[in-house]
């Protein structure tokens, strides 16, 4: 369970909490403040957050279109958690008359669950990002990045790193006249890590997924998604996987998820599986990411 | 080549960071704000809306195109009473522009001169549906509330451009004159129907209904935002046949599967009714919405055999 408390501080911020439930534990899912009122197009964000690498790392459980997580993101950049800890985050808008053009640079203490610790204090977390925009029509859009994340092994062996590449394309349709009835969107991630091994050896492995979701109804959708990706640390394993969604919103606040998926794991196991999520959201009309 | 290119994008990326102009950039989230704004200010500022007049504007998405246009906003005019609710937000929080957040001197929220109907008195649960907890955002299809509008905008950029004020006491006067005159001729043509009963899909017209005295008697949608539901539908025709409505008005963005199957049962006309400027290309402004919608009622009326 997610709980989100989001309120203006003054007219130079705003804050945002997402707290997260679980049977056992509560953690802290995001929480920061938001400098909306600086200079030169910068925006700046201070506290625990979601890194931007990629698409998936910076979407929270429940707007994903899926029960799961992308194996690539499984293996390769941090599992469930991803990306997320403490620091700051600089972005700045290039405004021009050709693309939407964002870069961001992002420093954090150095501590993502499952992917960097910081043995010493000086072993943070960088991640960076350059998103490009463009509108192709009125219901048609493209949606581009590259991104780039440098930390200390989660080992916590100072002096290990892990680095991670990332790509991502994401092309959106959604007919203005029929918007609340159909939409389609198709999106790919590239990951390629890069992990230094005790004895000087480096571990090189790529992950990719490919995912296509259609809404043919007010309150229905359908997607699909390929995963492939090796491990971060044993490229000759390589898990696959092809997963197929049905999902059914009987209001805008709820939903009920249905997911069948094939996974063939690096060491030769198979698994198939059918996933079930109801999701549910009350209290203040929250905004629609994009 | 390459290296000339990016010389050329960088050349881009400069000269889009240029200071404004002499006019003013005005950004509206709906093509109805924008209308007014350039009956009011005339060739004294830019323009734009971010939705599109056949577009529903509760369901816009926000995209990063839209943060460009608000990046360099000197005003932005919204509806209001939260209308925008899903997709402006975050917009003005990542436009980097201080001017135009909520309460800084270039935001106008138009509904807080307009009259307001539908405001709740009691508690509002979800259970109701989408229920807007600060009143009914349609009020721009009332041409009194029009006027309202009109003076909300004069008022503000006469505040922001003081050397314009006279210009656009000007322009707002006039465009007063010629709404009134222009009522005039609408209320002419639906005094006849008074009183007449029809359905509408969702709950946009109720400032519509009540400035031109019609009875909104049943919605297609069971609450607001909820899609049409079987049994909802049923009770519907029963009602609609017990008190002999002949008229069924849809948004141009619903879809016409159930007002069809209704118009069918019932023997009713289903009337798509543009709520919004632009949603049609004769519909270039403000008065012709009304001339259009006004004319479209009239006939449909006239076609079912009603009064």
């Amino acid at each position: 369970m997610e709980a989100s408390f989001q309120a203006v501080v003054d007219p130079y911020a705003r804050a945002d909490f997402f707290l997260v439930f679980s049977p056992e534990e509560v953690g802290v899912e995001e929480a920061f403040i938001t400098f909306t009122a600086l200079p030169a197009d910068f925006l700046l964000k201070v506290g625990k957050m979601r890194a931007s690498f990629g698409k998936v790392n910076q979407m929270h459980n429940h707007i994903l279109p899926w029960t799961d997580r992308p194996l690539v993101t499984q293996d390769l950049v941090g599992g469930e958690e991803g990306i997320s800890d403490a620091g700051l985050s600089l972005s700045r808008l290039f405004p021009n008359p050709v693309l939407f053009i964002e870069a961001i640079g992002e420093v954090f203490r150095g501590e993502s669950p499952d992917l960097f610790r910081a043995p010493r204090r000086g072993d943070l977390t960088y991640v960076g990002r350059l998103r490009g925009y463009r509108d192709l029509t009125e219901s048609t859009n493209v949606d581009f990045g590259g991104s780039f994340a440098h930390g200390t092994s989660v080992e916590g062996v100072h002096g290990l790193h892990t680095q991670l590449m990332g790509a991502d394309l994401t092309l959106r349709w959604r007919p203005l006249r029929r918007a609340i009835y159909r939409r389609f969107l198709a999106r790919t991630e590239l990951v390629w890590s890069r992990r230094d091994l005790a004895g000087g050896e480096v571990a090189r492995a790529f992950g990719v997924y490919g995912s296509a979701d259609y809404q043919f109804g007010r309150r229905w959708f359908t997607g699909l998604r390929l995963d492939r990706s090796e491990r971060a640390d044993d490229p000759s394993l390589v898990d696959k996987a092809v997963s197929a969604t049905l999902t059914y919103w009987p209001s805008e606040f709820s939903q009920v998820r249905a997911q069948y998926r094939h996974v063939s794991y690096g060491e030769g196991i198979k698994a198939d599986e059918l996933l079930f999520q109801f999701l549910f959201s009350i209290g203040a009309h929250g905004a629609h990411t994009f | 080549m390459i290296t000339r290119r990016l010389f050329l994008l960088a050349g881009a990326v400069f000269a889009g960071g240029a200071p404004a102009g002499a006019a003013l950039k005005v950004v509206t989230t709906t093509p109805d704000m924008a209308s007014i704004v350039r009956e009011v200010a005339g060739d004294k500022v830019t323009v734009e809306s971010m939705a599109r007049g056949y577009q529903d504007p509760h369901y816009v998405e926000a995209k990063p195109s839209f943060m460009l246009k608000l990046n360099k906003a000197d005003l932005l005019v919204v509806v209001g009473r939260e209308l925008e609710i899903g997709w402006l937000p975050p917009l003005i929080t990542q436009a980097r522009n201080a001017r135009i957040h909520p309460g800084g001197p270039g935001y106008l929220d138009a509904s807080t001169t307009a009259r307001i109907l539908e405001i709740p008195t009691g508690q509002i649960t979800r259970a109701m549906g989408d229920v807007h907890p600060s009143g009914n955002p349609h009020y721009w299809l009332d041409p009194d509330n029009g006027k309202r509008i009109a003076q909300a905008v004069q008022a503000k950029l006469s505040a922001m451009d003081s050397a314009n004020a006279a210009h656009f006491a000007q322009r707002a006067a006039d465009f007063e004159r010629r709404l009134t005159a222009a009522d005039k001729g609408w209320q002419a043509q639906m005094a006849p129907h008074k009183g007449l009963k029809i359905v509408t899909y969702h709950r946009s017209w109720p400032n519509f209904v009540d400035h031109f005295g019609l009875d909104v008697m049943g919605y297609v949608e069971p609450k607001p935002g909820i899609p049409p539901s079987p049994s909802h539908t049923l009770a519907l025709i029963k009602a609609m046949k017990e008190q002999d409505v002949k008229l069924i008005l849809v948004e141009p963005y619903f879809d016409l599967k159930t007002p069809n199957s209704i118009a069918r049962e019932t023997g009713a006309r289903v009337v798509v009714m543009p709520p919004s400027v632009g949603a049609l290309p004769e519909i270039t402004d403000y008065i012709a919405l009304f001339d259009y919608d006004v004319k479209l009622l009239v006939e449909a009326i006239k076609a079912t055999g009603g009064r």
